[in-house]
C-alpha cells in the first residue's frame, strides 16, 4: 500500500501496466500541443503580448502624455481631458491613485501604440468590457500595439490593488466609427 | 532506540513515539485555529463583495482580505503540512522523530510569526494583500513576522529530512519508503526552494520597510516573490496528493497500480513545478515571451503531465481495491459501493475531482501565455485557486483529519451524522464559489477589489447584469462552505476534547490491510477509471479551445 515500503525493492524494475503507459503517452503529446499552441498564435494570432517596454521616470512619462494632450485634446469630461490622437501614433496613458488620465479616442480598425506606465504603485489595466488585461508597473513602459476593432464607449477598471481608493480608478476609452 | 518513549498502534502495529505525536497534535490543532480565524475572514470577503450585501467599510474589506489570504493560504496550510511531515516521516517509518527539540523551536517561531503578521494586519497599516507588491509598504513586523515563520517552517523541513536519515541507520522499516513518504519528500524539497526564495525576496523588503534599503525593482519583486508565492501551492499540491494516497490506501486498502509511475510522476513535480512564477508574470512589462513560454509551461507542461499521471492512478489504485474486494459489476460498481459515508474517503474522493475538474484545467488554461490576457487579475483567478487551493488541498486536509483524530488524538468521532455530511456541504459550497467566481471573471468583475458599481467614481462602468448574480451566487456559496467549515472544526475540536477515547480497540472506518496484491501486474482491470479519465481530457480539451476562441474575439494587439 502506499504507506508501506513497496513489496519489492526493486521497484523501478516492475513493469507498468498498459493503461497507464497509454495514458502517459496521451497526456504527454497534449503537452506538446498545448506547448505549440502558444508558439503558433505568435505566428498566426492576432492577440500577442507586447515584448516592447522601456525603464521610463515617472516624471519623463508624465512630460510625454502632458505633450500628447496639449497637442490633441479635443474636449473636456468629467475635468478629463479628451484625447484624439492621429492613427498610428503614440499614445499615453498615465495609471496613478486614482485614475487612468487622459481619456482617448480611438478610430475604429485604425491602430495606435499605446503606452502605459505608473506613478506610483502598480496598477492594472484592465479594458472592459472587452477584457484585455494588462499589468502596469511603474518605471517601466509598456508600449501595446493595438487595434480596436468595435466602435463604442469602454471602460478602464483597475484591477490591480492599489489601497483605499481602488475601486475608485475607472477610466475611459472612445473608439469612434471612421 | 528502545529507549524512547513510545506507544504501539493498534491498528497499524507501528512504534509511535511520543515525541512525534505531540508535535503532530500541536501543528495540527494550530492549523485548526487559523484555519477557523482565516476562514471568517473569507466569508466576510464574500458577504462583502456580494453587491446585495456589502458587508464591510472598504478599510476593513481589504484589511480583512489580507488576514484571509495569510491566514487560510500560509497559515493553516504550512501548520499543516508540518504535521503531514512528521506523520509520513516519523509514524510512516516506525521511527522516532529527530531533534524534537527543534521540531518544537520551529513550530514556536512560526506561530510567532504568524500572530505578528496577524497583528500588523488588524493594526490597520498592513492592508497590503497576501502579495505586498512594492512599493507598496507594511509595516516591519509584517514582513518581520512572515520571515520568522518561514524559518520555522524550514526548520520544519530539515526535522523531516534528519527523521528520515534516522529511520535508515536504525533500520526501522525495510527497502524504500513508501509512496506516501516518497511524495512528502517532494514537498518538503519544494518547501526548501519555496522559502529559499521567500528569504530572498523578503529580507530585502524588510530591510526596506525600516528604510535601509532605497528602492525595491516591482518586477524583480514580483518575479521572486511568486518564486515563493506559487512555489508554496506546489508543496501543497506535493502534500495533498500523497495524502490522497495515503486516504486511500487506510481506508480502503488500496495499493499504487505501479510504485514506478506514481513516483515518477512526483519526480516531475521536483523539476518541474518551480518554473511556476511565470504565472503570475504573463502580462507584465520586461519580460520576453520565450521566457514566459517556457517557463508558464513548466517546460512543456511536465508537472501538468505528472498532475494527469496522478489523475488516473489514484481513482484507479481505488478501483482496483474496490474491484479486488468483489465489486466487479459493470463499470462504476466499484465507485457506488465506497464509502460515501466515511468523511475521510468522501472527501478526498471530491478533493480529486475538484481539483482535476475545476483547478487544474482552469489553472492551464488561465496559465496559457497569451489567454491570460483575459484573465489576468479578474476574480476568475480567485476561482481558479479556490479550486485547487480549497477543494484541493483544504478539502484533502479535512478528510485526513478524520483519519488523525483516532489514529494520534486516539478520540472517537463526536457527532459523527454531522461527520458523515461535513465533506459535501463544504465541497459543495467551494464548488460554487470557484465557479461563480470565474464566470464572473469572465465577465471582467476584477478581484481584490471593494466596490464594482462604480457609485463613488468620477467615471463610470457599468458590469452586466450577469455579473452581479454571479457575485451574489458566490456570496450564498460562501455562506454554505463557511457552514461547512465551521461544521469540520466544531467536530474535530469537540473530538479532541471530548471525544471517546478509542483506547486499543480496532479502528472504525479503516481497512489496514491490503485488498489486492496486483501491484504493477501487466494487466490491471480499471475500465471505470479509463472512462473518467477520458471524460476529464475531453472536458480538459473542449475548454482549452473553446478559450483560444474567447481570445480571438477580442482587439488585435502586439
Amino acid at each position: 500500500m502506499g504507506i508501506h515500503s513497496p513489496p519489492q525493492r526493486n521497484w523501478w524494475k516492475e513493469p507498468v501496466a498498459r493503461t497507464e503507459i497509454v495514458w502517459v503517452v496521451i497526456a504527454f503529446l497534449w503537452g506538446l500541443i498545448m506547448f505549440s499552441a502558444m508558439i503558433y498564435w505568435h505566428a498566426v494570432g492576432e492577440q500577442n503580448l507586447s515584448n516592447e517596454s522601456y525603464r521610463i521616470t515617472p516624471e519623463l512619462f508624465s512630460a510625454k502624455t502632458n505633450a500628447m494632450v496639449e497637442k490633441y485634446q479635443v474636449r473636456e469630461e468629467e475635468g478629463f481631458p479628451v484625447v484624439h490622437p492621429p492613427a498610428g501614433s503614440d499614445v499615453y496613458m498615465i495609471a496613478r491613485l486614482w485614475q487612468w488620465w487622459p481619456i482617448i479616442e480611438f478610430e475604429k480598425d485604425q491602430t495606435y501604440r499605446l503606452h502605459l506606465s505608473s506613478m506610483d504603485w502598480q496598477h492594472g489595466f484592465s479594458l472592459q468590457p472587452v477584457n484585455i488585461n494588462l499589468q502596469v508597473h511603474p518605471n517601466y513602459d509598456m508600449v501595446v500595439t493595438l487595434t480596436p476593432n468595435e466602435a463604442g464607449e469602454f471602460g478602464v477598471v483597475c484591477n490591480e490593488f492599489c489601497g483605499i481608493g481602488h475601486h475608485l480608478m475607472i477610466g475611459k476609452i472612445y473608439v469612434t466609427e471612421n | 532506540m528502545a529507549t524512547f518513549k513510545h506507544r504501539v498502534c493498534p491498528a497499524t502495529g507501528l512504534r509511535i513515539h511520543s515525541s512525534a505525536e505531540n508535535l503532530i497534535k500541536a501543528n495540527a490543532v494550530t492549523a485548526i485555529v487559523f484555519l477557523a480565524v482565516g476562514g471568517l475572514f473569507g466569508l466576510m470577503v464574500a458577504l462583502t463583495r456580494w453587491p446585495a450585501v456589502h458587508l464591510l467599510p472598504a478599510d476593513w474589506f481589504y484589511l480583512v482580505l489580507t488576514g484571509h489570504g495569510l491566514d487560510v493560504l500560509l497559515v493553516w496550510i504550512i501548520f499543516f503540512e508540518i504535521a503531514v511531515l512528521y506523520f509520513a516521516s516519523a509514524i510512516l517509518l516506525n521511527s522516532r522523530l529527530a531533534t524534537p527539540r527543534w521540531a518544537w523551536t520551529g513550530f514556536w517561531m512560526m506561530l510567532v510569526g504568524a500572530v505578528m503578521t496577524n497583528v500588523a494586519v488588524l493594526q490597520g497599516n498592513s492592508s497590503v494583500m497576501f502579495t505586498s507588491y512594492v512599493p507598496m509598504q507594511a509595516a516591519p513586523h509584517f514582513y518581520l513576522g512572515l520571515i520568522l515563520f518561514a524559518v520555522g517552517a524550514l526548520i520544519g523541513c530539515f526535522v523531516f529530512f534528519g527523521t528520515l536519515v534516522i529511520a535508515k541507520e536504525e533500520k526501522t522499516y525495510k527497502g524504500s519508503v513508501p509512496l506516501v513518504t516518497f511524495g512528502a519528500i517532494t514537498a518538503a524539497i519544494i518547501a526548501v526552494f519555496t522559502i529559499a526564495s521567500g528569504a530572498i525576496i523578503l529580507i530585502p523588503t524588510f530591510l526596506w520597510s525600516v528604510g535601509l534599503i532605497g528602492n525595491i525593482d516591482t518586477l524583480m519583486y514580483k518575479t521572486v516573490w511568486w518564486a515563493m508565492g506559487h512555489s508554496s501551492q506546489q508543496i501543497n499540491v506535493a502534500a495533498h496528493v500523497s495524502l490522497w494516497y495515503l486516504i486511500a490506501a487506510v481506508v480502503l486498502g488500496a495499493k499504487p497500480l505501479s510504485e514506478k509511475v506514481s513516483r515518477m510522476a512526483f519526480l516531475m513535480y521536483i523539476l518541474f513545478l518551480q518554473l511556476a512564477s511565470a504565472h503570475h508574470l504573463l502580462v507584465e512589462p520586461g519580460i520576453s515571451s520565450a521566457w514566459k513560454i517556457f517557463n508558464t509551461s513548466y517546460a512543456i507542461y511536465l508537472a501538468v503531465l505528472g498532475s494527469m499521471i496522478h489523475g488516473m492512478t489514484v481513482p484507479g489504485s481505488i478501483e482496483a481495491a474496490q474491484r479486488g474486494r468483489g465489486y466487479v459489476n459493470g463499470l462504476f460498481e466499484w465507485l457506488r459501493k465506497a464509502p460515501w459515508g466515511n468523511p475521510a474517503f468522501s472527501g478526498m474522493f471530491m478533493s480529486l475531482v475538484m481539483f482535476g475538474f475545476l483547478g487544474g484545467i482552469s489553472g492551464v488554461v488561465m496559465g496559457t501565455e497569451q489567454i491570460n490576457i483575459i484573465m489576468h487579475n479578474t476574480i476568475y483567478v480567485p476561482g481558479h485557486f479556490h479550486a485547487t487551493v480549497v477543494a484541493g488541498t483544504t478539502l484533502t486536509f479535512m478528510a485526513a483529519t478524520y483519519l488523525l483524530v483516532p489514529l494520534i488524538f486516539r478520540r472517537e468521532l463526536i457527532m459523527k451524522g454531522m461527520a458523515r455530511w461535513q465533506p459535501y456541504v463544504f465541497g459543495l459550497g467551494v464548488m460554487g464559489i470557484s465557479v461563480f467566481m470565474m464566470g464572473a471573471g469572465t465577465l471582467g468583475v476584477p478581484r481584490r477589489v471593494w466596490d464594482i458599481t462604480g457609485a463613488d467614481a468620477v467615471l463610470k462602468y457599468d458590469y452586466s447584469g450577469a455579473a452581479y448574480l454571479m457575485m451574489g451566487l458566490n456570496g450564498v456559496s460562501a455562506i454554505m462552505a463557511a457552514l461547512g467549515g465551521i461544521m469540520f472544526v466544531v467536530i474535530i475540536v469537540g473530538s479532541v476534547l471530548v471525544g471517546k477515547r478509542t483506547g486499543d480497540k480496532p479502528l472504525e472506518g479503516m481497512t489496514m490491510t491490503t485488498a489486492v496484491t496486483y501491484g504493477s501486474a501487466k494487466d490491471i482491470k480499471i475500465p471505470g477509471t479509463v472512462v473518467l479519465v477520458a471524460v476529464f481530457f475531453t472536458a480538459f480539451v473542449l475548454y482549452y479551445f473553446v478559450n483560444w476562441k474567447y481570445l480571438a474575439e477580442v482587439w488585435p494587439l502586439r
